[in-house]
């Protein structure tokens, strides 16, 4: 594994990921998603709304990194409520 | 009788999940740990956080790279769609004649894209290739694919084309095939015109393998790197330096491997956010 040059934040981010995948599959096995609409333009499903949170995500860091002169941590708490909003009413 | 959903068979994609993982998703995650570090060596790397996004994000070098990359991808697709659409409908539908169109429609395909990128840049030249001197000595059009940034941005733009309608085309091709004669039978009998046969028949019916297509031109010509490099090295000047060659040029060329890496990732949400797009675009639209 040394060559992968692992450092803790990434280890912590892509731990976190898989964490979220596996928490996922539990969730659809213990009741499936129904297929719905939300503020969105678009039907979703659960899976469906945790990737368009990923990837609003990750576009808000790339913003905040490109654009502004913010600590990136303003871009991670601006995610997670992008993420937690997007999951509940998306 | 209701109808029991056996998810087990998903066990089956394991395999093909291990094969990308180590083809794709480890060495992704190689590229996001490098891009977080400033590496010298193994023992010598440096923590250095968001640093080379802000770089690269900043750089007007990739935004020009960037923003020349856009408006290729965009003129590939505006031109290869409906010119692959119209090959495939007015190709013949059976007999000899369809086998030998099929068969020279495969040949640009077949080619290697260094080949193609040879082949372009010697039928392009002034002194001994045709192109060149039709156009220049016959025509009296000056080209000159070396000297001149549109000449060779349009050279650029006709080889994409050349090379790859005919799949655009063979996609299409394929998806007017699968339309059953009783849709043109029905269409006849509502006195349907032409137009009204392609908008509301051939068209919808084609919409699976067109999807097909958008995605994979899309995708092919935003990653284009080798038919400007061997037609001109990404000139004159920078003219067709693409993203994927500017990319090579930091990570190979100066050995930036930390700014290359944040760059890579940049560039696959890129292609994932505008490949999420013309998909949800065109599944969805059907629903509502």
């Amino acid at each position: 594994m040394e060559w992968m040059s692992w450092t803790l934040p990434t280890a912590i981010f892509f731990a976190s990921i898989a964490a979220i995948l596996v928490a996922m599959t539990a969730w659809e096995l213990r009741s499936a998603s129904i297929e719905r609409r939300g503020f969105l333009p678009i039907a979703t499903t659960r899976g469906d709304r945790l990737f368009i949170g990923l990837l609003g995500s990750a576009y808000l860091h790339l913003l905040v990194i490109g654009a502004t002169s913010w600590n990136i941590w303003v871009a991670s708490g601006l995610s997670l409520v992008w993420l937690l909003v997007v999951m509940r009413w998306g | 009788m209701t109808k029991v959903q056996n998810n087990k068979a998903w066990w089956l994609v394991l395999p093909v999940f291990l094969l990308v993982a180590f083809s794709a998703i480890i060495p992704m995650m190689t590229v996001v740990n490098y891009s977080v570090q400033d590496i010298f060596d193994q023992s010598s790397r440096y923590f250095v956080g968001a640093d080379w996004f802000r770089q690269v994000l900043q750089d007007p070098r990739l935004h020009d790279s960037l923003l020349r990359q856009f408006i290729y991808s965009a003129c590939v697709l505006l031109i290869e769609i409906p010119l692959g659409i119209g090959i495939a409908l007015t190709m013949p539908t059976k007999g000899r004649w369809s086998s030998l169109c099929l068969i020279v429609m495969t040949i640009p395909l077949l080619i290697p894209f260094n080949v193609v990128g040879t082949i372009w840049q010697i039928f392009g030249r002034g002194d001994i290739g045709l192109l060149g001197w039709i156009l220049n000595d016959v025509l009296g059009i000056s080209y000159n694919y070396a000297a001149n940034a549109s000449d060779a941005w349009v050279t650029v733009l006709v080889i994409d084309v050349w090379h790859w309608t005919s799949l655009v085309a063979l996609l299409c091709y394929s998806g007017l095939r699968a339309i059953p004669d009783v849709y043109y039978q029905a269409a006849r009998i509502d006195r349907a015109s032409n137009w009204a046969v392609f908008r509301h028949i051939q068209l919808p019916k084609m919409k699976s393998v067109l999807l097909i297509a958008v995605m994979l031109r899309f995708m092919d010509s935003f990653m284009i790197y080798t038919e400007p490099f061997v037609l001109t090295g990404g000139g004159p000047g920078n003219s067709t330096t693409f993203l994927s060659q500017t990319l090579t040029t930091m990570a190979l060329g100066q050995f930036d491997l930390g700014p290359a890496a944040a760059f890579s990732l940049v560039y696959f949400l890129i292609i994932l956010l505008v490949s999420w797009v013309f998909y949800t675009a065109m599944t969805h639209s059907e629903k509502n």
